[in-house]
């Protein structure tokens, strides 16, 4: 346990140039590429509440997420959105300012459904509190789930609460052969249907399935399913944590787009998440194509791993439209007039 | 309530807009139905819920198409007046209450379910649609729309974006937030954005989490897509009496420890629990202190294991009394009473005025026990009933508003409270919104910087203030005076 924030505040009111700020460094790959001088972050740790019966942790910014999960997991709880974890010192604090969730996102939800509050320093050193430990909360603009994936480019996040749940009771992994077509349909029948699908994974001609929840129900959705075959559960943990060959490519893409989407004719291999919601996509096709083969659907998408000069020509985000990008510049204004940190980190001018 | 006190929002200046001018350009966007100008036609509109405090609207608009309401929001823009956005008037918190001279854009004639796909689970709807009215559209292809506020019947999905409602079902299923996916609205000035996405993400800043529960203070809903949930197949629900507070409240932990997320999880106290068996006779056990109601809900095979556990752990708890939902028609007779809480407390007193804290769940004894003794002190009764899963209590302080004072100690007996509510780490809204009711108790909530922010982020969608001004976020001046009276009545 250490307590930083009066030394950010100092850096912060000192600062003569842009700040990158920056936990353990493990997601330095997402969004545009970083700029400014380094705030690390990582030195201010600790667990500060756990309350399993409430259903909440909070925990300053740079506590190890490993640390987190080991504190949830003595409880038998866990957070159900499964954030990726890059590496051993991945931090919280950039769990929440990255935004980015695991494979049990379409059924669990979001990181930021489960932000419950968010402290931070903003661009004028004001230290402010949104949310906090209990889940209904509607006091004020719902501050602490806009800082959720806004990539430090609002303040600097010092402590986060979390709403965390129990871990499923029972779980287990199915696998199916089917192609891209056959598997979005089916997934999409499924998922309206009360089963207990909490995860799905589609790459190369096969379909894996996990069921989690009461036990019965379970056992009960697997005779449902038909047999099926089944697949050792550190798959889900390989996905999670992108750990899969099928991530080892130089420019990676991750389209969002609505479940529904049909096959996404592009060049390159798939893997598909989400129920079909989410697509990754290892292709070398040209940007301004696969950008708009995603807004044609009704999506967006990312340029996920990529060389910097890449990202730096066409954006790691898809553009926005005229009118929401000044929301964009006027938010950041609210908390960052200065426009002092991460400059760029999500788009060029921001 | 027969003594209305007048809006306590602060009443911007907005003499300067030319009213008889912007009249006569409404005239000629809405037709002649839809513009409502006569003291008599607006009368209607001169509260919402909160019954409690009234201010006649210098307009009412009500238009039948986008085109018309992005007419209004342009034709007001220009003329500097503010705007009140309103869906079925249902709020408890004012904040649909008309601001002096403003204008009310009702848009309750927006109200067509635009497209429902099955296979996406999502519904588009129209702001003035209402909230049952969309899980009844989608009950064919067994689907729902989870959030359920009590109002269910009669609230709109506009009004519920605007207030993040939730409902008896959240901690398993969510509120508005987490089953919103796109929207539609307009800002001020009339540009019209589409912000989230028929995809579960969207490029740039989470603005639906900003737009949601922002009280209508941001932008204008003109349309929804929201997540249909497919229908468990069957639902159970345990009811359980405890004799007292401190147990039932134990046993709700216990629950949660054990690692049930029940569909729901309700409890009512004995006064709450009087007032609703006189009203729709359940059966409650009347002697009990404590009332729990928790359900489980999934595949039958779910549902027993479910409720076994629960009925387990209940009786580990202390239950005095335990039974089990044998049939549908007893699942909702058992939360009948629940569910007309208010309506049954309406009964028993001609005022009540909702409280709406929450509280981490650990502190429900400590805070009831401080909430008899305001009410002996202030001398009004309470009964209360308590979203027991995610700690959001409602307190219905009882009163006369015929008796000189009354309204008075109870809107005091009130911000005790919230205020009682923050001191133990929660918050003075869970679900019902600040709108004027509470917008004194912001300044204890949050520090002057964090309410400077929330103004200046009001000002980044709206920068003249034109939409419902006064309402949520208290100016520094109130705060300064909130807390030399408050502090002033609470040594009294």
């Amino acid at each position: 346990m250490s307590d930083l924030s009066e030394r950010f505040i100092e850096r912060i009111k000192s600062a003569t140039a842009p700040l990158c700020i920056r936990g353990s460094g493990s997601k330095d790959f997402h969004g545009n590429p970083p700029r400014g001088d380094v705030l690390e972050t990582a030195g201010h740790t600790g667990i500060v509440a756990y309350e399993p019966t409430e259903l909440f942790i909070a925990a300053r910014c740079g506590t190890p997420l490993a640390e987190i999960e080991a504190a949830l997991n003595e409880k038998g709880q866990c957070l159900p959105f499964e954030p990726p974890r890059f590496a051993a010192d991945s931090t919280v604090g950039g769990m929440v300012a990255a935004g980015l969730s695991g494979p049990r996102r379409a059924s669990a939800g979001s990181v930021r459904d489960y932000v419950l509050g968010v402290k931070l320093i903003d661009g004028q050193a004001r230290e402010l509190a949104f949310g906090g430990q209990v889940m209904k909360n509607v006091a004020g603009y719902d501050v602490s789930r806009l800082i959720a994936g806004s990539l430090g480019t609002l303040g600097l996040i010092t402590e986060v609460s979390l709403k965390v749940l129990p871990q499923p009771v029972a779980e287990t992994t199915l696998r199916f052969e089917m192609n891209q077509g056959e598997a979005l349909d089916q997934l999409n029948r499924w998922a309206g249907q009360p089963l207990p699908i909490v995860a799905s994974a589609w790459q190369d001609g096969a379909l894996t399935l996990r069921l989690a929840g009461a036990r019965a129900a379970v056992e009960a959705a697997q005779l449902k399913l038909g047999a099926g075959g089944t697949a050792p559960d550190s798959f889900w943990n390989d996905l999670r944590d992108q750990r899969l060959p099928f991530f080892a490519a130089e420019t990676l893409w991750r389209l969002s787009v609505p479940s529904t989407a049909p096959v996404l004719a592009l060049p390159g291999e798939q893997l598909i998440e989400w129920g079909g919601a989410q697509r990754w996509l290892r292709s070398d096709a040209p940007p301004e194509a696969i950008r708009a083969a995603a807004a044609n659907v009704g999506g967006s998408a990312t340029l996920y791993r990529a060389p910097a000069v890449l990202k730096e020509r066409v954006g790691a985000f898809a553009p926005l439209p005229a009118p929401l990008m000044t929301l964009h510049r006027n938010l950041k204004a609210v908390f960052d007039p200065q426009g002092l940190f991460n400059p760029g980190r999500m788009y060029q001018d921001l | 309530m027969n003594t209305p006190l007048p809006s306590r929002a602060p009443a911007p200046d907005f003499s300067a807009g030319d009213r008889a001018a912007l009249l006569h350009e409404l005239a000629g966007i809405l037709p002649g139905a839809a513009l409502l100008a006569d003291p008599e036609d607006l009368k209607p509109y001169e509260c919402d819920g909160l019954t409690a405090y009234r201010q006649m609207p210098f307009a009412v608009t009500l238009p039948e198409n986008e085109t018309q309401v992005v007419a209004v929001l342009e034709a007001c823009h220009r003329h500097g007046v503010p705007v009140v956005a309103r869906g079925a008037g249902t709020g408890l918190s004012g904040g649909a209450t008309p601001v002096a001279g403003g204008v009310i854009l009702s848009l309750a004639r927006l109200k067509h379910i635009l497209r429902i796909d099955p296979l996406a689970r999502t519904a588009v709807v129209q702001p003035g649609v209402r909230n049952l009215a969309i899980s009844e559209a989608a009950a064919p292809l067994g689907l729902y729309y989870a959030p359920d506020p009590s109002s269910q019947i009669a609230c709109t999905i506009g009004g519920n974006v605007a207030e993040n409602s939730g409902g008896v079902h959240c901690l398993k299923y969510g509120l508005t937030v987490h089953n919103v996916l796109k929207l539609r609205v307009a800002l001020i000035d009339g540009t019209v954005v589409e912000i989230g996405s028929d995809a579960l993400d969207a490029p740039g800043y989470d603005l639906l989490a900003v737009l949601i529960g922002s009280e209508g203070m941001l932008a204008v809903v003109l349309e929804a897509t929201v997540k249909l949930t497919p229908k468990p197949q069957l639902a159970k629900v345990v009811m359980a009496s405890f004799d007292d507070m401190t147990r039932a409240g134990n046993a709700v932990a216990a629950i949660i420890a054990a690692g049930i997320i029940p569909a729901g999880l309700e409890m009512m106290d004995k006064p709450a629990t009087r007032a609703v068996e006189d009203f729709v006779h359940a059966g409650y056990d009347l002697e009990a202190e404590a009332i729990l109601l928790a359900e489980s809900d999934g595949t039958p095979e779910e549902v027993e294991e479910e409720i076994a556990a629960m009925k387990a752990v209940l009786e580990q708890a202390g239950a005095r009394e335990l039974r089990v939902s044998q049939s549908e028609a007893e699942r909702l007779k058992f939360w009948a009473g629940r569910k007309a809480a208010f309506p049954a407390v309406g009964r028993i007193t001609p005022d009540y005025l909702c409280m709406d804290g929450t509280i981490p769940r650990k502190h429900l004894a400590r805070v009831l026990i401080r909430i008899g003794e305001l009410a002996q002190q202030y001398g009004l009764r309470c009964a209360n009933v308590f979203h027991a899963g995610d700690g959001n209590l409602h307190p219905l302080i009882m009163f006369d508003a015929n008796v000189p004072g009354e309204l008075e100690r109870a809107t005091e007996f009130g911000a005790r409270i919230l205020e009682l509510s923050v001191d133990v780490g929660g918050t003075i809204t869970g679900e019902h919104g600040v709108g004027i009711e509470k917008v004194g108790q912001m300044c204890v909530q949050f520090s002057p910087e964090e309410l400077a922010a929330f103004h200046a982020l009001k000002a980044a969608f709206d920068p003249q203030g034109l939409l419902n001004p006064g309402k949520a976020v208290p100016t520094p001046r109130r705060c300064s005076e909130y807390r030399l009276t408050g502090s002033a009545r609470e040594t009294k």
